[in-house]
């Protein structure tokens, strides 16, 4: 294919893909720009978006103005989610691969069983299970862990980790038992160190969806002191009336942390949506 | 058989309980017991959390759409039947925000399926080429799939302002020369759902994109060579071999994007709740769950709602595995 393609044809390629980036991106420049003009030339017309009087007095006074107990404290927002992610993250991370691993590799007795039943409880969205999880846990609002523990277990992970531990040539841990190694060493010294790219993948996917967790705050969360950074912009926002410009460096300080993650790891993000599209 | 078993772990134990092989037996069987009580140490923290956190719930949504459950309420939770489904969908009180709910995930999902599943292969075929700087381009359109639900709802909702200053209004104001004036795209019932579409599509698109991008790099360059000595057309080439070759793929991302369409919320409930989006126009199945079980403090009532969220998005699930398996065969 490739070697048919023209000089022109291909300034046509750059040209059409150039024009539909711009497009695409126009909301994302918005939102930088605009955190970045003083408030009032925010929601002003096309001028809206011209970088005139550039400044970053937006960033300092979401940080004053969510500076009181009232109001709740920006870092906090931010802690409680970067806290969340981390364990829900690592914890996941440890817990699911630690059960792929017995799922796909140990032989015993109960195995296909469970495997199945994992692929079962795979089926239900947590969207199904928001309204009764809120009424067993309504004790528990307004506490940290409510909003990690119960997305430590993931049935999908674990089938991402069962896909790629499978492929493992037994082999290696033959080589491993007859040194003596029993499974949890096999596992901790030999294939987590080899599957390196299934755990960047679950991670960052992981986190991603972590990252951006709305129903459950909606539901568990009232207590600014534990809301996380996406139930507070939808707070923020409603303010009335609304101070455009904070708002939007509110939006920036909240996807600044996943972009630059994204900047960093894209073939990993891209790796994790692919591998969601293994077919079952 | 024993030089076959160690490749093929998937029938565990059963060959080897069959064969009257004596001499290795005991020690293997004591390792085979070992193997057990690791694998249920290694399996128990996940599965236990699974069944604590997805299964049990699960089964109490369907016992709670049987009842009549408040929070907080000094009155015990009374045995209801089947009165909540009866009520969602014949008693007009119940069943008209519900239905209409049921109506606008369905008129979603039959409008974002398609517009969403077009451009994504629209997107992919563009950025299937050999062309330097072609990752960045395609870092482009992916960029909105991380960006939180809650972040994209308020940045349209400031692009879509119904003022004369909204970015759109302004815009359409400056094409049509000054006669176009200020339009309430949000709060107006005939735009309130293509609002909603248009924001989502854009948030959503790079991810079924990345997938189909996929699915182009695994049809092999031969078949376009072959076709391009056939003189087939860029038409043909791309009725003929791209659309077979992915046939699988899209498949899967329309079923998997009409999944998706169902669980929509997040923006859904953000702008309702403070961004003048029409309510009645835009309110989902979720959207109607939560506020049921919390405004309305009835969760016997969301439990239901529920219960049919679930069985919706399970024929879904069921229909993606037929539909995608025929063609894994051949």
């Amino acid at each position: 294919m490739a070697m048919t393609r023209t000089p022109v044809r291909r300034i046509l390629d750059y040209s059409v893909l150039s024009v539909l980036a711009f497009v695409f991106v126009l909301p994302v420049l918005y939102l930088f720009l605009g955190s970045l003009k003083p408030s009032d030339e925010v929601l002003n017309g096309l001028s809206g978006f011209l970088p005139t009087h550039l400044t970053f007095d937006n960033y300092s006074a979401v940080l004053d103005s969510l500076n009181s107990d009232s109001t709740g404290y920006f870092w906090q927002f931010m802690g409680v989610s970067v806290l969340v992610a981390f364990v829900v993250v690592t914890g996941g991370l440890f817990v699911n691969s630690m059960a792929a691993y017995g799922l796909s590799r140990l032989k015993w007795r109960g195995r296909e069983a469970v495997f199945t039943l994992v692929l079962l409880l795979m089926l239900i969205p947590f969207e199904s299970v928001a309204v009764p999880l809120f009424y067993m846990f309504n004790g528990q609002r307004n506490t940290l862990y409510i909003q990690a523990v119960p997305f430590i277990a993931n049935a999908f992970a674990i089938y991402q980790f069962h896909t790629f531990f499978r492929k493992i040539p037994t082999s290696i841990e033959e080589a491993a038992r007859l040194d003596g190694a029993g499974p949890w060493r096999t596992f901790f010294a030999i294939i987590v160190p080899m599957s390196r790219p299934v755990f960047a993948s679950v991670a960052i996917l992981t986190f991603l969806i972590q990252w951006g967790s709305f129903l459950w705050p909606v539901l568990m969360v009232s207590d600014p002191s534990v809301r996380p950074l996406p139930l507070e912009i939808s707070v923020f926002q409603g303010q009335q009336p609304p101070d455009w410009g904070q708002i939007l460096a509110f939006g920036v300080l909240l996807v600044l942390p996943v972009l630059v993650v994204f900047a960093f790891f894209q073939r990993w993000f891209v790796q994790g949506v692919a591998s969601s599209a293994v077919k079952g | 058989m024993k030089t076959v078993e160690p490749a093929h772990s998937a029938a565990p134990g059963r060959p080897e309980q069959a064969s009257p092989a004596p001499s290795a037996k005991p020690a293997k069987a004591g390792r085979k017991n070992q193997d057990r009580v690791h694998a249920l140490l290694m399996v128990a923290p996940a599965v236990g959390g699974l069944i604590a956190f997805v299964g049990i719930p699960f089964g109490y949504a369907v016992v709670l759409s049987f009842y009549n459950v408040r929070l907080g309420s000094p009155l015990e939770p009374s045995f209801f039947g089947l009165e909540h489904y009866r009520r969602l969908f014949t008693d007009p009180d119940q069943s008209g925000p519900f239905l209409r709910a049921l109506l606008n995930n369905l008129t979603f999902a039959a409008v974002v399926v398609p517009l969403q599943t077009g451009l994504a292969l629209g997107l992919a075929i563009l950025l299937n080429r050999k062309l330097k700087a072609i990752g960045l381009f395609r870092s482009l359109f992916f960029m909105p799939v991380v960006f939180p639900m809650a972040l994209v709802a308020v940045i349209w909702r400031l692009i879509l302002a119904r003022s004369e200053q909204g970015m759109l209004n302004s815009l359409l104001d400056a094409v049509s020369l000054g006669n176009w004036g200020a339009f309430d795209w949000l709060g107006d019932t005939a735009t309130a759902m293509a609002s909603i579409v248009v924001l989502s599509v854009w948030q959503g698109v790079g991810f079924q994109m990345v997938i189909l991008l996929a699915g182009l790099q695994q049809i092999p360059g031969e078949l376009y060579e072959a076709s391009e000595l056939d003189r087939a057309s860029r038409w043909q080439q791309f009725r003929h071999v791209t659309l077979p070759g992915i046939r699988g793929t899209l498949v899967f991302v329309a079923l998997l994007t009409s999944v998706m369409s169902f669980r929509i919320f997040d923006q859904v409930y953000i702008l309702i709740r403070g961004g003048g989006l029409d309510e009645d126009a835009t309110r989902t199945v979720m959207y109607q769950a939560v506020t049921t079980a919390f405004d309305q403090n009835n969760i016997g009532q969301a439990s239901a709602i529920t219960v049919v969220f679930f069985l919706i998005v399970l024929v879904l699930t069921i229909v993606q595995r037929r539909v995608v398996r025929p063609d894994n065969e051949d």
